[in-house]
């Protein structure tokens, strides 16, 4: 039989459907479509789609016990490298990781790898009842920075090792970015839930509403018995443009609308408020930029737009997230800026309710000149061709800058020009025992690179601990 | 989960309540403030914190009855839980320098400047407090103030108790007698700040406004409690939760804080009255 040239398509929720609930877009393959998908594999030699994974999952190894029916099996293979694999599964961007080294990517489409690692994770989710065998205690305790994706891979390959690990979150729920802010429709919450369960079950304490910083201190781990700490205390402070009319009420940072959507769900019933309905401007091109403009969609705007200053070849989102923004109606309008958030104001009645709320945005047109520093066509404005986008929220998804509570707390813990933690290869920062990775470090990224650099920083640390 | 040890009512509409949360207790000084969510499905909301006991672990805060969330508090016993508590947050009021300092509080603003007079009079400075109110019905913690205070003036609008009329009345008279303050600390209501800011603007004496915006995580994450300060010509935006709350009253945009802080208004009553209907059907 000649193999499919093409992935097995994904089964999605219809868009006109999906656009009006939170559920999950795409719905996963069935055992069937995920036999069909994993026999694509062609288990070459040189297994190039391991390398392209950042927490080098042997992806051949489980597809190809896919292959032979033995799904728990496979499950076993991905957790050996990867402590989340049913949100990797959904998050990651395999496009441009694992499936872009794969062989049959060479002539065909490559193999649907992500798509196959949520399978996995799903089924043994639903399927095994068994709790993971805690491991032995080898007696040496851990603190662990943030319950993000860095922070609970760190935790969970730690625990495995028999570390005792404690995870301190600041908010009131474990799972940071993943529960505050990549949206229900695309990460249900009840799968990081389980996936923290998990480490649990291994072992690992978590302890919410500390804030590292301000509640305790990094010095005050070490007092406290802890022989090394893990940072993942993510990307922190929300960038604005600095434009007028940024405090018009009506205008978000994206960090604070998925936050009231996501953490706390007002996007069912609760008593968070949110601004719901009319039109939405939503300022940036990424992931997030992404998520904030469905998010509206679902909250029951009648239109939405995404505002970039550069052109759809340098939309930073994921294909597949800008695709389906598309599909659900939200409009693009690309080589756009922003120049001006404007609010009602009635003059005669300062007491009017409508005072101070958004009414537009002041955009001009771009084109493309040279490229710039980081090599993408620096975007420039055309003179004269400003227009008004009517609209009654804006969201500002321009990326963050590193928080400064542990920085300014801790002495002698370096940090580079822009704020983020300064690390070697290792994650070891400029401090004896302490480790950091994720978004502290790196600025705003991708869930996977944080879990890389929670993987290489548990291995740094076990190490020294070891020693 | 945190634990209610106490709870009193002060007025018909302001509770203090002391809360277990022994690593909060460690670290919180004057100034500073805590959020807390009442249950699973809550909001988060800060609260400045109104004094701390580090022998016993808890943290006493002061709150006034205004929305869906302080009523589902204030519905809670001592001995119950609540289910999330975390701080202290933001950073402690400035001390450094001031021998002489003007402490004016209003309405429930009052139980925050408490804690700020009371770390002055044990740093040995003079204090010299104001606190106002609506009417009698609402005075509160006129006998802790007394306590720690140089001097006290009591004022209501009505004129019910006290002397009649704003703090402002009072601190004019003071400047213009001459009186010299290191500081001006004031706590309350937007528009009380934004005039005591005024009152002293002629006679150049420092203004401390303590912020209270609306906010979600207190960490600097969601940048919903932004505000913006007039410096130097320029327009800066800071966030309360992780820049203040005290800022240089000077600086802040009152105008523009008082509308923010009316952005969800329509949103809050209805879910007041929800939250009312529910404890009158139960």
């Amino acid at each position: 039989m000649a193999l499919q040239q093409k992935k097995h398509e994904m089964p999605t929720q219809a868009p006109e459907v999906r656009a009006h609930n939170f559920d999950e877009v795409a719905l996963g393959y069935t055992a069937e479509i995920a036999l069909e998908e994993a026999r694509r594999c062609l288990n070459c030699k040189n297994r190039p789609c391991v390398e392209g994974c950042p927490v080098n999952i042997d992806i051949p190894d489980f597809i190809s016990r896919i292959k032979e029916n033995d799904f728990e099996g496979a499950y076993g293979v991905i957790t050996k490298s990867s402590s989340l694999p049913a949100v990797c599964g959904r998050v990651c961007p395999q496009e441009t990781q694992c499936e872009s080294k794969c062989t049959m990517g060479v002539r065909f489409e490559p193999v649907g790898i992500g798509r196959l690692e949520r399978f996995v994770a799903d089924y043994h989710n639903e399927n095994c009842k068994k709790a993971p065998q805690k491991p032995q205690s080898n007696g040496h305790r851990v603190a662990v920075i943030g319950s993000g994706p860095s922070g609970l891979t760190c935790a969970g390959d730690l625990a495995k090792k028999g570390y005792k690990v404690t995870v301190f979150e600041a908010l009131h729920t474990a799972g940071g970015v993943l529960v505050y802010g990549i949206p229900e429709f695309r990460l249900p919450k009840s799968i990081v839930a389980k996936e923290v369960d998990t480490l649990k079950q291994l072992g690992v304490d978590v302890e919410t509403n500390v804030v590292i910083g301000k509640t305790l201190t990094v010095d005050e781990l070490f007092d406290m018995g802890y022989e090394a700490i893990f940072i993942g205390s993510g990307a922190g402070l929300p960038n604005f443009m600095n434009i007028p009319g940024e405090s018009l009420k009506g205008v978000y940072s994206a960090n604070e609308f998925l936050t009231r959507s996501n953490l706390m769900k007002a996007y069912k019933d609760s008593d968070t408020p949110i601004m719901k309905g009319g039109s939405v401007a939503v300022v940036g091109g990424g992931n997030v930029a992404m998520d904030a403009a469905r998010t509206a969609l679902r909250l029951g705007a009648e239109k939405v737009y995404i505002v970039y200053r550069r052109s759809i070849e340098e939309l930073p989102a994921r294909a597949e997230e800008v695709e389906h923004a598309k599909e659900e109606g939200i409009e693009f309008r690309l080589l756009c800026n922003p120049t001006e958030i404007l609010g009602y104001n009635n003059e005669n009645d300062p007491r009017d309710p409508k005072n101070g709320f958004v009414t537009g945005m002041k955009c001009v047109k771009m084109q493309l000149g040279e490229p710039d520093a980081s090599g993408r066509r620096r975007p420039v404005e055309i003179p004269g061709s400003d227009f008004t986008l009517d609209v009654d929220t804006v969201i500002m998804a321009i990326g963050t800058s590193p928080n400064p509570l542990i920085k300014s707390t801790t002495d002698g813990l370096e940090v580079n020009r822009r704020g983020g933690i300064v690390v070697n290869e290792d994650g070891l920062t400029s401090r004896k025992g302490v480790y950091a990775g994720g978004d502290a470090v790196t600025g705003a990224a991708t869930v996977i690179s944080a879990m890389g650099a929670g993987k290489v920083a548990a291995a740094a640390i076990d190490k020294y601990l070891s020693e | 989960m945190y634990r209610i040890i106490r709870k009193k009512e002060l007025n018909p509409t302001v509770t203090q309540m002391e809360i277990e949360a022994p690593l909060v207790a460690k670290k919180a000084k004057p100034g500073q403030f805590i959020i807390l969510r009442v249950d699973g499905d809550g909001e988060r909301i800060p609260l400045t914190v109104a004094g701390v006991d580090r022998e016993k672990g808890t943290v006493k805060i002061i709150f006034q009855i205004v929305g869906a969330t302080t009523r589902k508090l204030n519905e809670k016993r001592e001995g119950e839980y609540i289910q999330d508590f975390v701080g202290p947050l933001g950073k402690p009021t400035e001390t450094d320098g001031i021998k002489k300092v003007c402490i004016i509080g209003g309405g429930v603003g009052c139980a925050i400047a408490l804690p700020v007079a009371e770390e002055f009079h044990r740093l040995g400075a003079r204090v010299v407090s104001v606190i106002g109110f609506r009417n009698k019905d609402l005075l509160i913690l006129e006998d802790e103030f007394k306590a720690c205070s140089d001097s006290l003036t009591v004022m209501t609008d009505d004129g019910s108790y006290g002397r009649h009329g704003n703090v402002t009345v009072p601190l004019k008279e003071m400047l213009d007698h001459g009186e010299k303050f290191d500081m001006i600390i004031t706590i309350g209501p937007l528009i009380m700040m934004k005039f005591v800011t005024l009152t002293a603007k002629p006679f150049g004496v420092p203004v401390t406004v303590s912020m209270n915006p609306i906010m979600i995580d207190g960490t600097g994450m969601c940048g919903g409690c932004r505000l913006t300060l007039h410096r130097d010509g320029q327009n800066v935006t800071k966030f309360a939760c992780v820049d203040g709350p005290d800022f240089n009253g000077y600086e802040v945009d009152f105008d523009e804080a008082m509308s923010r802080g009316r952005m969800y208004t329509d949103f809050e009553r209805h879910a007041y009255e929800q939250t009312c209907n529910l404890f009158k059907q139960a």
